[in-house]
């Protein structure tokens, strides 16, 4: 998002600080800091392509990123040649697009460039390719693509992969359908028109007469490659895959042990490394004793790794790494290290007494990032009426960590011919690979196209994985070892070593008139920004954080002013699924069901007519970023958020909310965001002596045109799940600038005996432009589930997680 | 220790120091790389293994304890993924990552092997395995579904 006269985040200081640090921020970090992870990363990367290696496919890519729903032009128009450097093309292929390439056999394989982490993307993208291309979906082989800018944005985070490549994968399809059309038509010298495709075939309506799609290469080799103005694409009405369950490619090698992860990857001859870093961010090595280290059975080096400099960004923390001959023997080496650290400015860090600073500074007026009609004035005037109509809250979210089931890995192999560096491979689990090729590439000083990054299945991410410090340890290890080194995080490691989700303090107030309807809102949130991961000492929330959920606020109130305070950061921040709508939504969400009992009304009744009238609200005129997606494209829609809040309240039957006997008890919420829908209706039944039990959850998610439905509904439970680790046990704890809980018997995970008993997940039917949905169904799960808690026993949970809180009632 | 018996082969570990975790031989050692790490610690389950037919977690058992007992992974539950349990998950599309997943199923079966027809709170005691990507409604699901399979099989024979 640019820098809009109505934006009053000020971005200027925050520029100059960018340039000053140019050599070491990539350009992903620039991006972040612009408009936040995952959102307009393609266009740092158009931006920053050399002349050389610059293609107009850079633009089709880019355009497909800005969010257009209409057909983009195909980056081909009139070339007379396939493209030759596609990296699914095999011998005597077909390759009409990056993404697509025929063999003479009949083979067709199609190029997956996103990362699977759990979302079915590796299956879904390349269905939507088979579809317009007509084939059939179990011969065809899909290849993971490795980091490579021409693919446009591989940056699997920000919920951004179908929204931003829907398009791009029916154009590759429709461009190889057309051309094996028509160079069946040249074939039988009869009009193209009467040559359809069908399930790897082209058929001659007239005569009947059929041809394979290996059949046609040579002839298809040598057309021109169609415009894309000029592709015609099926209608919906025969789509076959687009719209249809699909299970995920990679099941039946996850299901008997065979898919390959990160810490599975392997190379020649590799040595295991683990790290020991600085406990405390900006911590450095003073002396260490490797005697013992060294003798451990299995150890083969003792290598260090230099401190980060200035901002975080995807640097290695730096420390002492011990590469062995298996894992084991390195986490035993490692134990036997002996390091005495310098642990620098951030070892006081303490979140006990860093609640106390947010919340002083988000009780201080902080910067305006929102603000219509005049709330403080309403809120001071309603204040001194003495019927009660202003009310207080403050909500405190804590630090959170990713903690992906599979902690960062990632094995890289550099090798040097006469002290130069003749190239990187690296096999890892990233969410995105050309981050790794840009921190790499810095930290060698080799260009990023050097960088040859194979992304491996990730075990989950949910954010982490799209930082590749570890990336950076493994080939820097790797230099200095003059072999593969594969570098695992321990579950330690990870908890200790995380890019936190942040700590926050969110203070509101409003004003209601007399039928308890809220006139004036004043927020004020204070947190540590993920900017100061990439800009040292930035230390106010950034106005795309600021979006996800609170200046973005749907409701219908007149007067409305929001604010961003001053918070420095302590430790690495990072985005985590759904990023600041976590902390965000919690707190407006549990608002209005205060404002709702306050007035005594209904909290589903309060909630859909405090959204207000249908209307769509114009987020640029608003001087808001929605996300890098046009207001044509993606208006921010009432009536689609008062629709999935009515689904899912009459999916839970929500009229027995007000009957339910106290233990027992109902909550609503809703959210947009990352341009998706979703309202949720959450049931817990909390006994005398405070054990909750989560019942039932009802989700409506409208996320505008869906693919593959059965993946889009396991996203819903999924992310409702892990709402519900955040919300009862969620909290990473800072002592003496380091992470108190090491593992999950104290980062608490929810299992099968306390997560909801049942989800219930409604997607909506729609035609809309496809939005986000791994993130989407995450943020409206807190709040339900607090406002259901108050509603079966009176206690009004404004601090997270729930295990801190007593809920025992009489 | 020089050698354990995993999925019905005598694997040599003569090299491998007799307080390795299990785990770590299976993965690194002997290339299987099926079975997963996830805490190191007994909190997750992602490196559930059978140990004589129970389910053992493999980061928290020493290679040495491992003595003449027969291990079996997830590369050996079945030959071809056709173990009811490895179905049932197929079927409901359980897998999200699939990360833990092979844990889950290790944990399954074993707790299938004697009990055909698991209550709620049967699967509830059995499986705390961690699952970040949220996938227990659909293994609650599952683990039904293969209880009826195994007892459908048992009643064919």
């Amino acid at each position: 998002m640019s820098t809009s006269k109505t934006n009053v985040n000020d971005a200027s200081p925050m520029q100059h600080s960018l340039q000053q640090a140019q050599r070491q921020l990539n350009d992903y970090a620039a991006a972040v800091m612009q408009s936040g992870p995952g959102r307009q990363a393609n266009a740092a990367l158009a931006v920053s392509q050399s002349p050389a290696t610059t293609s107009r496919r850079t633009f089709l890519a880019a355009s497909a990123a800005a969010g257009s729903f209409v057909l983009v032009m195909n980056s081909q128009n009139g070339d007379a040649a396939q493209v030759q450097d596609s990296s699914v093309a095999t011998e005597n292929s077909f390759n009409p697009d990056l993404f697509v390439s025929i063999a003479p056999d009949g083979t067709v394989s199609i190029l997956t460039h996103r990362s699977e982490m759990g979302t079915g993307i590796r299956t879904t993208l390349p269905r939507i390719v088979a579809d317009e291309l007509e084939a059939n979906w179990d011969d065809v082989n899909v290849v993971q693509a490795i980091g490579d800018k021409r693919l446009g944005d591989q940056n699997t985070d920000g919920s951004n992969s179908i929204r931003f490549f829907f398009d791009r994968m029916r154009v590759a399809g429709a461009t190889t359908r057309t051309m094996l059309q028509q160079a069946a038509a040249k074939k039988w010298g009869v009009a193209v028109d009467q040559c359809i495709a069908k399930e790897n075939h082209i058929i001659d309506q007239k005569s009947g007469k059929k041809i394979g799609y290996g059949e046609l290469v040579e002839i298809a080799k040598t057309l021109p490659i169609p415009k894309a103005d000029s592709l015609k694409f099926k209608p919906k009405s025969q789509w076959q895959y687009i719209g249809k369950d699909a299970p995920i490619i990679d099941q039946d090698a996850i299901l008997t042990g065979k898919a390959i992860y990160g810490i599975d990857a392997r190379m020649p001859n590799q040595l295991y490394a683990v790290v020991a870093r600085p406990p405390v961010v900006g911590g450095v090595v003073k002396s260490v004793d490797d005697k013992d280290a060294l003798s451990t059975p299995g150890v083969e080096q003792v290598l260090q790794i230099p401190a980060f400099k200035g901002a975080p960004l995807f640097q290695p923390l730096g420390g002492v790494a011990v590469l062995a001959k298996s894992t084991w023997a390195a986490i035993a080496g490692r134990d036997s290290l002996d390091i005495e650290w310098d642990l620098g400015e951030n070892a006081d860090y303490d979140t006990d007494a860093f609640a106390k600073t947010l919340a002083e500074a988000a009780h201080q007026p902080g910067k305006v990032m929102r603000k219509a009609g005049d709330a403080p004035a309403l809120i001071e005037k309603a204040a001194a009426d003495t019927n009660n109509r202003v009310l207080h809250a403050d909500y405190r979210s804590p630090h959170l960590s990713h903690a992906p089931m599979e902690p960062p890995c990632a094995v890289a192999d550099v090798r040097t011919e006469n002290g130069q560096i003749v190239h990187c491979l690296i096999d890892t689990a990233t969410q995105n690979p050309q981050a790794v090729q840009q921190a790499v590439s810095a930290a060698l000083s080799i260009p990023p196209q050097e960088v040859i990054v194979n992304v491996t299945l990730l075990g989950s991410a949910f954010g982490r994985k799209s930082k590749p410090d570890y990336c950076v340890e493994a080939a820097l290890l790797s230099l200095q070892a003059q072999r593969p080194v594969h570098v695992t995080f321990t579950r330690e490691d990870d908890l200790q070593s995380d890019y936190f989700h942040t700590i926050s303090h969110l203070h509101l107030q409003a004003a209601v008139d007399e039928n308890g309807a809220p006139e004036a809102l004043l927020a004020r949130a204070a947190y540590p920004t993920i900017g100061s991961t990439f800009v040292a000492g930035a230390d106010q929330p950034q106005a795309w954080e600021m979006e996800m959920g609170l200046t973005d606020i749907p409701y219908d109130i007149p007067n409305l002013q929001i604010e961003g305070c001053n918070a420095k950061s302590h430790t690495r921040i990072g985005w985590l699924r759904s990023v600041a709508h976590i902390q965000q939504n919690f707190a407006l969400g549990s608002f209005i069901d205060e404002l709702a009992h306050h007035a005594g009304i209904d909290p589903y009744e309060y909630l859909l007519t405090t959204l207000g009238a249908d209307r769509q609200i114009d987020m640029k005129a608003a001087g808001l970023g929605n996300r890098g997606a046009s207001h044509d494209n993606y208006p921010y829609d009432i009536g689609r958020l008062k629709n999935v809040v009515q689904r899912a309240a009459d999916l839970s039957d929500w009229k027995r909310a007000g009957e339910l006997p106290k233990g027992r008890g109902m909550g609503i919420a809703c959210c947009r965001s990352f341009l998706g829908y979703t309202g949720h209706v959450v049931e817990v039944e909390v006994s005398r002596e405070g054990k909750l039990t989560i019942h039932q959850v009802w989700v409506s998610l409208d996320a505008g045109l869906i693919v593959n439905p059965d993946r889009v509904k396991a996203q819903i439970e999924g992310a409702t799940v892990m709402a519900t680790t955040q919300a009862r046990y969620g909290k990473i704890s800072f002592k003496k600038g380091r992470s108190v809980e090491s593992n999950f018997d104290s980062y608490r995970m929810v299992t099968m005996s306390d997560c909801p008993r049942e989800i219930i997940a409604d997607v909506v039917e729609s035609d809309e432009a496809p939005a986000g949905v791994g993130e989407t169904p995450v943020p409206s799960y807190a709040p339900a589930l607090c406002n259901a808690i108050f509603a079966a026993t009176g206690h009004r949970v404004r601090d997270l997680p729930l295990s801190e809180f007593d809920l025992s009632w009489s | 220790m020089t050698s354990i018996k995993v999925n019905g082969v005598v694997r040599d570990l003569k090299d491998v120091p007799e307080d390795t975790p299990l785990l770590w031989a299976l993965r690194d050692e002997l290339g299987l790389t099926g079975t997963k790490y996830g805490c190191g610690v007994n909190e997750c389950g992602a490196c559930t293994v059978h140990i004589d037919g129970d389910a053992v977690q493999s980061c928290q058992t020493t290679v040495s304890e491992v003595g003449d007992s027969e291990v079996t992974t997830i590369e050996g539950l079945s030959e071809d993924g056709s173990h009811p349990v490895q179905q049932a998950w197929k079927e409901l599309g359980v897998a999200q990552c699939g990360y833990c997943q092979v844990g889950q199923m290790m944990m399954a079966a074993a707790l299938l092997k004697n009990n055909h027809h698991p209550t709620d709170e049967d699967i509830e005691g059995e499986m705390w395995n961690i699952c970040r990507c949220g996938t227990y409604p659909r293994i609650r699901a599952a683990v039904k579904s293969a209880a009826q399979k195994m007892g459908q099989q048992e009643a064919a024979q």
